[in-house]
């Protein structure tokens, strides 16, 4: 059931070829194999410890796996330079924080530094769509005041627009609206999703909401103790007895025509968790 | 603007802390020196004030700026490498390790010793601040990533120990103690152009490398991982400025003792005032810390009665600032 598709399918993005990472001995992903394709949105979910943010790691290069091959765009990953790699792909994580007093427009305009050779600096199109993207994430009004000063719904804007400057063809979101309210999610989400729509953006999210995902995502993996479960489209892996086998909880899944997605509810299963 | 300012400032400072002293030489006296040994043209000065201005004052005038200036950057950079808004330049020991070597010399003088007169109390100092440092970052770099926790913790162990050596040191000197108690307290009256030859090569690269990679340092402070997917090397950034830093303190160290506060304060009020921007905030610490121990080391020179050690008098001047600012600070962010 683990199985990608030949590689030869276009718009193959990454190839992952049974991948194996531990620290320290302890394994945290094990024979992972999957092949992510252009212009999708991916749920990556599974309870906490199951290996989510260690796969994002992987795929952006922060880690190297342990065994196992990662093909970029057909090239192994390793032989990318950081900066080129930056160019294709921008990682959003679960907190933002930045130590000083730097202001939001610098925040952002950070985004483009993979863009930019050592002594170049921003030019007009670079600043044209830094406001651009501020004002999409309704940030511009926020431009000078101190990242550090603002909200956590705001802050996490500003990480998203630092994402989406950088002008990647991947976003990885790594629990990106975990400490968000639902309105503050709903609009990340929905400025990301329209990227999807509107410019073949892939977005690869770890989520612990399966009901943000159902939202969001077109495909979900699942993953349970670094290995991969299910993976799928949205209407053939959400079901009650994968959720159960995942998360060992009841789930009863229902389409929703008020939120046009399908919804998740969940109980403690007879007999106790 | 600001940094042509404060370069202004700078010259200006320079300039009047060379017509002050015993000997009061006019503005237009020091200028005619300097033009005429510079240009070669011009009245030929008094020999006497170009003695003094030439040979006394402006190597230690000189040195002022250079290890204030280098000082002050050493402490933006380590503040924004390891995320700690407490470091200066001495953060990793370096201090210590120059103090144990200065130390180390003299106890061996006192104890009758002849050395070569090559093998001076700067040449240990700086030998001595150089070994702490491998030692610090190889008991950091044991988890490779470098990461400020490991390497301050290393620090101050490192510190620990050498600060109970010099402790020992201290009690083996006896007599002579007062040598090595004024050593530590820094002074810069020891400066020559000799000196200068070694500083100014230094604290210039240094300058211009931590000014080149003053942007990987604005996004550092976003944290590692988001440097990192930005496409900045951290690991080998955090080696490289480290190492230079260093390097620039060690010098500044070995020639002038241990003046404390300047690389702490310097950044810290800077960046209160014109913000967090590495690419301006180097610059400007680099003129301020220059001016600043200029201005320093030209009251104890020449205003105070008796000349007090410059590390006191920064120390003295420097805590109190600090104080208010992080005062101000808290009072602002509730």
């Amino acid at each position: 059931m683990i199985a990608g598709r030949p590689a030869h399918v276009s718009g193959a993005l990454w190839r992952l070829d049974r991948i194996g990472f531990g620290y320290g001995g302890q394994p945290v992903l094990a024979d992972f194999s999957y092949q992510f394709e252009q212009g999708c949105c991916y749920g990556v979910l599974g309870p906490n410890g199951s290996g989510k943010t260690t796969l994002l790691d992987l795929l952006c290069g922060l880690l190297v796996p342990e065994s196992g091959a990662i093909l970029f765009n057909g090239r192994p990953l390793a032989d990318w330079r950081p900066r080129a790699l930056a160019r294709q792909v921008a990682l959003v994580p679960q907190e933002f924080a930045i130590d000083f007093d730097f202001s939001v427009r610098m925040v952002v305009e950070m985004g483009r530094y993979p863009h930019l050779g050592r002594f170049e600096d921003l030019d007009e199109r670079d600043h044209a769509l830094v406001r651009r993207v501020m004002a999409e994430l309704a940030i511009d009004g926020l431009a000078d005041r101190p990242v550090n000063r603002l909200s956590g719904g705001e802050k996490q804007r500003v990480a998203v627009a630092r994402a989406l400057v950088q002008e990647p063809a991947v976003l990885l979101l790594d629990e990106a609206t975990s400490n968000l309210d639902i309105f503050h999610t709903l609009s990340i989400l929905g400025a990301v999703g329209g990227r999807v729509r509107a410019r073949g953006l892939t977005v690869i999210a770890a989520l612990h909401d399966l009901n943000q995902a159902t939202f969001f995502c077109d495909r979900l993996l699942f993953l349970k103790q670094g290995r991969l479960v299910c993976h799928g489209p949205i209407d053939e892996v959400l079901r009650p007895d994968v959720i159960g086998e995942v998360y060992g909880v009841q789930a009863k899944v229902v389409y929703s025509d008020f939120s046009q997605c399908y919804q998740v509810s969940f109980r403690v299963p007879e007999g106790g968790c | 603007m600001i940094g042509a300012l404060l370069s202004v400032l700078l010259l200006l400072a320079m300039l009047i802390a060379a017509t002050m002293g015993f000997m009061k030489i006019p503005v237009a006296e020091v200028v005619a020196v300097i033009v005429h040994k510079i240009a070669g043209f011009g009245a030929v000065p008094d020999p006497v004030a170009a003695g003094i201005v030439l040979d006394v004052r402006l190597p230690r005038i000189i040195g002022a700026a250079l290890v204030g200036g280098a000082l002050a950057v050493c402490g933006a950079v380590f503040q924004a490498i390891l995320r700690n808004p407490l470091a200066d330049p001495y953060t990793l020991g370096i201090s210590s390790g120059a103090a144990f070597g200065a130390s180390l010399l003299i106890v061996l003088q006192v104890f009758g010793l002849v050395l070569p007169a090559s093998l001076s109390i700067p040449v240990f100092a700086f030998a001595g601040s150089i070994a702490t440092l491998f030692v610090v970052l190889a008991l950091a770099g044991g988890a490779r990533r470098l990461s400020s926790t490991s390497l301050i913790l290393s620090g101050v162990i490192v510190a620990a120990i050498l600060s109970a050596a010099i402790g020992f040191l201290k009690f083996l000197a006896d007599e002579q103690v007062g040598i090595i108690i004024f050593w530590l307290m820094g002074s810069l009256s020891g400066i020559s152009w000799i000196n200068i030859a070694l500083l100014l090569p230094v604290v210039c690269c240094g300058l211009v490398v931590c000014l080149l990679f003053s942007r990987e340092l604005n996004i550092m402070a976003a944290g590692e991982r988001t440097a990192a997917t930005l496409g900045v090397h951290t690991a080998r950034l955090r080696w490289m400025l480290l190492l230079v830093c260093s390097l620039m303190t060690a010098v500044s160290v070995a020639v002038s003792g241990i003046i404390g506060f300047v690389g702490l304060i310097v950044p810290h009020l800077l960046r209160h005032l014109f913000g967090p921007d590495n690419r301006r905030l180097i610059l400007f610490s680099f003129l301020g810390g220059a001016i600043l121990l200029v201005v320093a080391d030209t009251l104890t020179r020449a205003v105070l009665p008796s000349e007090v050690p410059i590390g006191v008098l920064t120390a003295l001047i420097g805590g109190p600032v600090f104080c208010v600012i992080f005062y101000r600070r808290q009072r602002d962010c509730r």
